[in-house]
């Protein structure tokens, strides 16, 4: 570079010979404009296909939910989709954006069997989602399935694989008690923990404790409610029929 | 640059200048995914997709665009590539998609695909891009293969778990090598098949060949070939 070209302002003024020309080989407005328009096409290209996957991902998503609700309360004829709005339950919250859900199963005579509670909070490695079915009636736990989870592969994620494991949550009462194998006293709130893998396990029952606590009270008042109402899942129709659109198709 | 046939520019990236063996480019997704055979295949077609759409579309728009932006506009078209592979695995295989996790938003920043656009795409024909393109492509699943497999039949006692063609050639009493599918194992791994490589290299040294250069002066060449990839030095 000489030492010529830098006074730059000079350009404009009338007598003086014309600058050398600078060597650019596109102007500012070129390269915007370039990128402007690779961004916009980019833009166009993703939407595309976002309006074509995200159906499928939702629909995917709505299965999922509805196989795991299934498993964890036992076979339900059908479900309805609570809102927790406010400390309380109720089936018709002004918004339901941002509130959790909870998922009371029927068996085929309209009676309620259960509810299935989603919960999520820290592993070993990242948060553990999980859902779980709960009797009020009894208070006993009814069954419990890991929804997505990142631990450790061959050590945590036996949560995930460990039958045995899962099996134990079924019929238990609660707040659940977590012991170490072939420790325990045969207590009715007891759940045996993976060797090889306590900490996930303890994760595993310390969520739904917390989530228990947390949501006991207005699953209980909502259930008595629902029991001596007894026609509540008359207008179970509408959340039941398409569990597919569970996911509010934003 | 020496002009090369269509059947080096389809091979080349294959074995002789593999990305991952050869030029170690593209070594998270390597490290990180190739815990089981699928996730391997899960991981090397999205990343063959994205690089040979990519490829395709660099070289077709060479013309247009600016060297000052170019990086950014590779970039650009690289990472819509990626956005459409994780939308679609995400509804056609969403299994998949799930134990890949983040490492498919990640395809953005493979240095095998950046550095094949700007070696090759922006400087060739749309066909010969493409032949590069399926070449590397093919070349980066071999690799990950090479992986995926090594490192689920220790580390899991399977192959294509997940899959309805699973297999346990070590059968039922084989106690797995937990650490062959953590984070450790996918190093080890990668050592070896590289220590291997090299081993067989040495044992099949190929003589030096005398190089003529351009202003007649005959040198010899070192024994590793320089290569349009060999001086990308990516990470």
């Amino acid at each position: 570079m000489s030492e010529q070209k830098l006074p730059m302002a000079d350009s404009g003024n009338g007598g003086a010979p014309p600058p050398p020309p600078i060597q650019v080989s596109a102007s500012s407005a070129r390269l915007i404009a370039t990128l402007a328009t690779a961004g916009a096409l980019a833009g166009l290209a993703i939407v595309m296909a976002f309006q074509w996957a995200n159906p499928r991902i939702e629909a995917y998503k709505a299965k999922v939910l509805a196989e795991s609700i299934t498993e964890v309360l036992g076979g339900p004829d059908h479900y309805e989709t609570v809102y927790v709005e406010n400390g309380a339950l109720t089936t018709q919250p002004l918004d339901t954006t941002g509130l959790d859900r909870v998922y009371v199963g029927y068996d085929e005579n309209g009676k309620p069997m259960g509810v299935a509670l989603e919960a999520a909070e820290a592993g070993f490695q990242d948060i553990i989602t999980l859902i779980f079915g709960y009797d009020p009636a009894s208070g006993d736990l009814m069954g419990m399935k890991v929804l997505d989870s990142k631990e450790t592969p061959g050590l945590g994620d036996k949560i995930v694989k460990d039958t045995a494991f899962i099996d134990g949550f079924e019929n238990v009462g609660t707040p659940l008690v977590g012991v170490k194998k072939g420790q325990g006293s045969g207590g009715h709130d007891e759940v045996v923990m993976i060797t090889g893998a306590t900490i996930s396990s303890r994760a595993v029952i310390g969520i739904i404790n917390h989530r228990l606590e947390a949501l006991k009270a207005p699953v209980d008042t909502y259930w008595s409610a629902t029991l001596t109402a007894g026609g509540v899942s008359s207008d179970r129709a509408a959340d039941v029929g398409a569990p597919a659109t569970a996911g509010g198709g934003s | 640059m020496r002009q090369t046939t269509q059947q080096e520019d389809l091979l080349r990236g294959m074995w002789k200048e593999n990305p991952v063996l050869v030029q170690l480019l593209g070594l998270c997704p390597t490290l990180a995914v190739t815990n089981t055979v699928l996730n391997s295949i899960a991981m090397g077609l999205a990343t063959f997709f994205v690089l040979l759409g990519s490829s395709i579309l660099v070289s077709t728009l060479k013309r247009w665009i600016p060297k000052e932006v170019r990086i950014s506009a590779y970039i650009l078209i690289i990472a819509t590539f990626v956005t459409i592979a994780d939308l679609v695995l995400n509804a056609v295989v969403p299994e998949t998609h799930k134990a890949l996790g983040a490492f498919i938003a990640l395809i953005v920043v493979n240095c095998m695909i950046l550095g094949r656009q700007e070696a090759f795409s922006s400087k060739n024909t749309i066909w010969r891009s493409i032949l590069d393109a399926v070449g590397s492509g093919v070349g980066f699943i071999v690799a990950l293969l090479m992986m995926g497999s090594v490192r689920e039949l220790l580390g899991n006692g399977t192959l294509l778990v997940d899959t309805p063609w699973v297999v346990a050639p070590f059968g039922p009493h084989f106690e797995p090598w937990v650490i062959m599918i953590l984070p450790p194992g996918g190093f080890f791994t990668l050592g070896v098949i590289l220590l291997v490589l090299a081993w067989w290299k040495e044992r099949h040294h190929v003589p030096v060949r005398p190089r003529r250069w351009p202003h007649g002066v005959t040198t010899a060449v070192e024994a590793e070939p320089v290569g349009v990839g060999a001086s990308e030095g990516g990470a």
